[in-house]
């Protein structure tokens, strides 16, 4: 720590306009040459690097200071221009004041007694304390009274109308006024004239608006570096102040040889480019001052401004250490609290650890490791990579160096190790859209190079693994450490906070094996079982049932060896979503509910239901009854155990899938023909003007209401017949039903009709003049013409639906792409409004001033994380597991 | 055309004028001062509309709010008058 600058609190910000004099007060050096450095590199005196100015070579000393590179802060220059210039950024207020003062007197052109109206009500202005904004809606209509007068009230000197050529020329009457002119009007403006044009009289004049005097920014902000072949290469900043030298310069001479008019106001003109551009190298209406490379300078207005300023890239946000990126992949054997880091990462990633007297002598002997360490049988052992003395200096240790600082090192010193087995890390995927986006894992060092964890870690990340990339901070104190664990941990996060459910579980192939493992309670070999439970810790296989002399295990009591003790549950589930007493897919009525009694699966199927993510109503009741870490455990189990049956078993899905057989076929292109005949029908009314309109309605919308109704029901209807050929035998079949993945309609559209394609809910019309496609009769309104699709994905599309099947699909795609862009604008408008809000002891909401916002968290108090989907408790679920079904 | 009196609105929940002898046990029971509470324009329709009742309200008055809530019943939410909310 440096406690040679005393950190002081600010207590106002004054915003005000430099005066000349100000500018060469603070001032160190008149800049009078455009050289920076001489022939053996050193600064030239009086040039944009002289040293007064600070220094940023080693070796150097401040000729202000006396500072050397990192004592001095720099010190600010000045140049004297030949002429004055506009200041660009001041170019409204100008405008404002020329147009409303007179160019004789200088006088405001309003009367004595509307100053004397309007002065009580501008003197109540309080330019410290009043918001901007209000001051200048207060102050634009007096000003405009001034604009509109054309004659002067006090010298009735007439003023024409003054007309800004942007962005820098003012003409009065197709004349140019020179900055010089409007400096000299500007000057005549009275002190108290100045408070209607918004300025404070104390702490600017509007003449100063007009540069005569360039401050000369320190040379701290303008670096100029050097390039590996010994190149100087001089900062943007520089460059342009080089342009404003020699063009000041060229000028004075011009102007003192008395050169032709022409010549030095060409100059002049130059000069006022080059110092816009050096405010603003984007102003509208000039080209921008490019670099010999042809790249645009980037000058003072663009290191300040957009995503790439200083504002949003270093102040609102900035680059760490201790961090890595990779590539992600799956790893199914690990648990859903770890990740798993590449060996190459683990080394360059350190926790900081202080040697006390208890970790000195291990601490020695890791030392001496050096900075590779490895097990007798090659495994990974975390190493040393550097020192830190107690006095801050850092010691880079090497294998060469390991010996002897193991002997140098003592308590007060600092060693950072490199990872190891358990250290806790952050883990980020962006976009980070809620907090179950950066969660605190467990390490496991592995071979390869990527990053890897469970695959129920996906959901809260929404990460896939077809090249997604995923962050990793390594944390360094112990109070960060043990709040991470307690609550930034996988474990801690399986709730969310959005719907009061877990929103961690197991997904797609889990569920297709836990729907196979559980539905009508298969009788499992004794081989299978064995190999299958062989992925997960239990205590007691459950009882085998004997049959042919062959010892077979029931598929619901697998499962149970994954479930707590004591769980008690009855839900229905995906399968059986809407089954009223029987559920048509399972063959005992009484697994129509999945119910659980004291840990053991008694009826019903497994499925997305009971383990998935967003629903998971085992997990949410582990997770409430028994706990975070009993909840971890099972997902741990069930997920292991559902590779290990599916990978045993084996689990396939193809085109045969969709196989249905001929009468299905031709059924289908029956019911299709009805409606196509049906739609014939609906057109033929609408063209004899015998269609009736409904309720609200004109008569073209409820042919086009008919018409999507009939193309929607034959959809329906086709699929139905495809889903009455395929059972649950059948993969994809097995994979929608128990909500695995895909849903019953997209198996529809592959093996029985695409149906009717839309864009913005409508069927569609756009294309060619009144029809879609050029292989339609003009206002062809019949189903074909407008994007209805009678084959299957499977059959394949003609042409024209071909055509209309990508319109659609367009559709999700532009939708897609609008809406992220456009809800993260508002997520980042929403957070930058709500990050400093904090719910105190008393579950209050309060901002850092601490002006309330709500006086109950919510206005329930209630932990949305906690709750039971939005309610605070689940008083049948509670009853439940008390009493059983007899309530 | 008669007046429309906003807190007749279905949407807009019950707006009360807090009695100035009230004020003081108020604050105690939300142990906060007048600064810290959640403010009020003084142009605010509902404001305008409790003037019909109260007569002018000045600045500093304060409002007791009774929310609809689906989780908790009722809610009770106090707003302090001020001049004008940025």
């Amino acid at each position: 720590m440096n406690f040679n600058n005393v950190s002081k609190r600010i207590e106002r910000i004054k915003f005000a306009l430099l005066s000349p004099d100000e500018i060469r007060k603070m001032s160190q050096v008149r800049v009078i040459t455009p050289d920076t450095y001489d022939d053996d590199g050193y600064p030239i005196e009086r040039g944009l690097m002289d040293l007064h100015m600070g220094v940023i070579e080693p070796g150097l000393k401040c000729a202000t200071c006396g500072g050397k590179v990192d004592e001095c802060p720099g010190h600010f220059g000045h140049i004297e221009l030949a002429m004055p210039v506009v200041h660009i950024g001041f170019i409204k207020e100008i405008k404002s004041m020329l147009d409303a003062s007179c160019k004789e007197c200088g006088r405001i052109k309003l009367t004595d007694e509307e100053i004397n109206n309007y002065r009580t009500q501008v003197s109540a202005i309080d330019f410290e304390t009043m918001d901007p904004e209000i001051i200048d809606m207060t102050l634009k209509k007096i000003v405009e009274i001034a604009v509109q007068r054309n004659i002067c009230p006090h010298c009735s000197a007439e003023s024409p109308k003054v007309i800004l050529d942007k962005p820098t020329t003012f003409r009065e009457g197709g004349i140019k006024i020179t900055p010089k002119e409007i400096r000299e009007r500007l000057e005549r403006i009275q002190d108290d004239d100045l408070l209607f044009f918004g300025i404070n009289k104390g702490s600017a004049r509007p003449e100063w608006m007009i540069l005569t005097v360039l401050p000369v920014p320190p040379i701290d902000v303008r670096p100029s570096i050097t390039l590996e072949t010994g190149e100087r290469s001089e900062d943007d900043l520089t460059h342009k102040l080089v342009d404003i030298i020699r063009i000041s310069q060229r000028l004075r001479e011009s102007r003192d040889n008395g050169s032709p008019q022409l010549i030095i106001e060409d100059l002049w003109d130059l000069l006022q480019y080059h110092i816009t551009t050096y405010f603003d190298n984007q102003t509208a209406g000039i080209p921008p001052a490019r670099h010999r490379s042809g790249r645009a300078l980037k000058t003072l207005v663009q290191r300040l401004k957009g995503k790439e300023g200083r504002f949003r890239a270093n102040l609102s946000g900035k680059r760490v250490n201790f961090s890595s990126r990779s590539v992600i992949s799956p790893e199914p054997f690990l648990s859903m609290n770890e990740v798993g880091i590449p060996e190459i990462a683990a080394r360059e990633l350190t926790v900081p650890v202080l040697i006390n007297s208890f970790n000195i002598e291990k601490m020695k002997e890791w030392i001496k490791r050096g900075t590779m360490p490895r097990t007798p049988d090659g495994k990974y052992l975390a190493g040393i990579n550097y020192l830190i003395r107690p006095d801050g200096r850092r010691i880079k240790l090497t294998d060469q160096n390991a010996e002897i600082n193991s002997e140098r090192v003592d308590i007060g010193w600092t060693v950072e190790r490199q990872m190891t087995e358990g250290d806790i890390v952050l883990f980020n995927r962006q976009p980070s859209l809620h907090r179950m986006s950066m969660m605190a894992h467990s390490v496991r060092v592995l071979p390869g190079m990527t990053f890897r964890f469970n695959l129920a870690d996906c959901t809260p990340y929404n990460a896939d693994f077809d090249g997604d990339e995923m962050n990793l901070h390594v944390i360094q104190s112990e109070e960060s450490r043990a709040e991470a664990r307690i609550i930034m941990k996988v474990q801690e996060q399986i709730m969310s906070p959005r719907f009061g459910g877990p929103i961690i579980g197991a997904i797609h192939d889990h569920i297709t094996a836990l729907f196979l493992l559980t539905h009508n309670n298969p009788l499992i070999s004794e081989d299978d079982t064995l190999h299958t439970t062989s992925y997960i810790e239990f205590e007691k296989l459950p009882e085998p049932v004997i049959k042919d002399g062959k010892k077979y295990y029931h598929g619901r009591d697998i499962f149970s060896l994954v479930l707590p003790e004591g769980l008690n549950i009855k839900f229905k589930s995906h399968l059986c979503a809407g089954a009223k007493d029987k559920c048509e897919y399972e063959n005992d009525p009484a697994d129509t509910y999945v119910v659980i009694t004291n840990g053991k699966l008694v009826h019903g199927t497994i499925d997305d239901e009971a383990v998935g993510p967003f629903s998971g109503v085992i997990v949410d009741k582990i997770f409430r009854k028994i706990g975070p870490q009993a909840a971890a455990k099972f997902i741990d189990n069930v997920t292991r155990l559902a590779v290990g049956f599916l990978s045993h078993r084996g689990f396939s899905t193809g085109i045969k899938d969709y196989d249905i057989p001929k009468d299905a076929i031709s059924r289908i292109q029956e019911i299709s023909n009805e409606t196509l005949e049906k739609i014939e029908k609906l057109v033929n009314a609408f063209r004899s003007g015998q269609l009736q309109p409904l309720p609200g309605r004109s008569v073209e919308d409820t042919l086009e209401v008919e018409i999507l109704s009939a193309t929607g029901g034959v959809r329906d209807e086709s699929g139905k017949i495809a889903s009455q050929y395929l059972g649950l035998n059948d993969p994809s079949v097995i994979m929608a039903r128990s909500g695995a993945r895909a849903k019953m309609l997209n198996i529809a559209e592959v093996a029985g009709m695409v149906g009717q394609q839309s864009v913005r809910g409508g069927r569609l019309n756009r294309g060619y003049a009144n029809r879609t496609l050029s292989h339609f009769k003009e206002n062809d309104l019949g189903a074909y013409a407008r994007g209805f699709i009678k084959s299957s994905y499977r059959a394949g599309l003609n042409p024209t639906e071909y055509f209309f099947h990508s319109i659609g699909g367009r559709e999700g795609l532009v939708d897609i792409a609008v809406r992220t862009s456009r809800s993260g604008y508002m997520q980042r408008r929403l957070i930058n409004a709500f990050e400093d809000l904090k719910v105190d002891d008393k579950r209050r909401v309060e901002d850092t001033i601490g002006s309330v916002v709500q006086f109950k968290y919510g206005e329930d108090g209630i932990d949305p994380t906690r709750s039971d989907e939005g309610q605070t408790v689940d008083v049948d679920y509670a009853a439940y597991d008390e009493f059983g079904d007899e309530q | 055309m008669s007046k429309f009196n906003v807190l007749e609105h279905e949407i807009v929940p019950e707006h009360h004028l807090v009695p100035v002898e009230e004020e003081e046990s108020v604050l105690t029971k939300l142990n906060v001062t007048k600064d810290d509470l959640p403010k009020i324009g003084i142009n605010d329709p509902t404001i305008k509309a409790l003037e019909e009742i109260h007569g002018k309200l000045v600045p500093g008055r304060i409002v007791k709010i009774i929310r609809k809530s689906p989780t908790a019943g009722y809610y009770e939410y106090y707003r302090i008058i001020v001049k004008s909310v940025m």
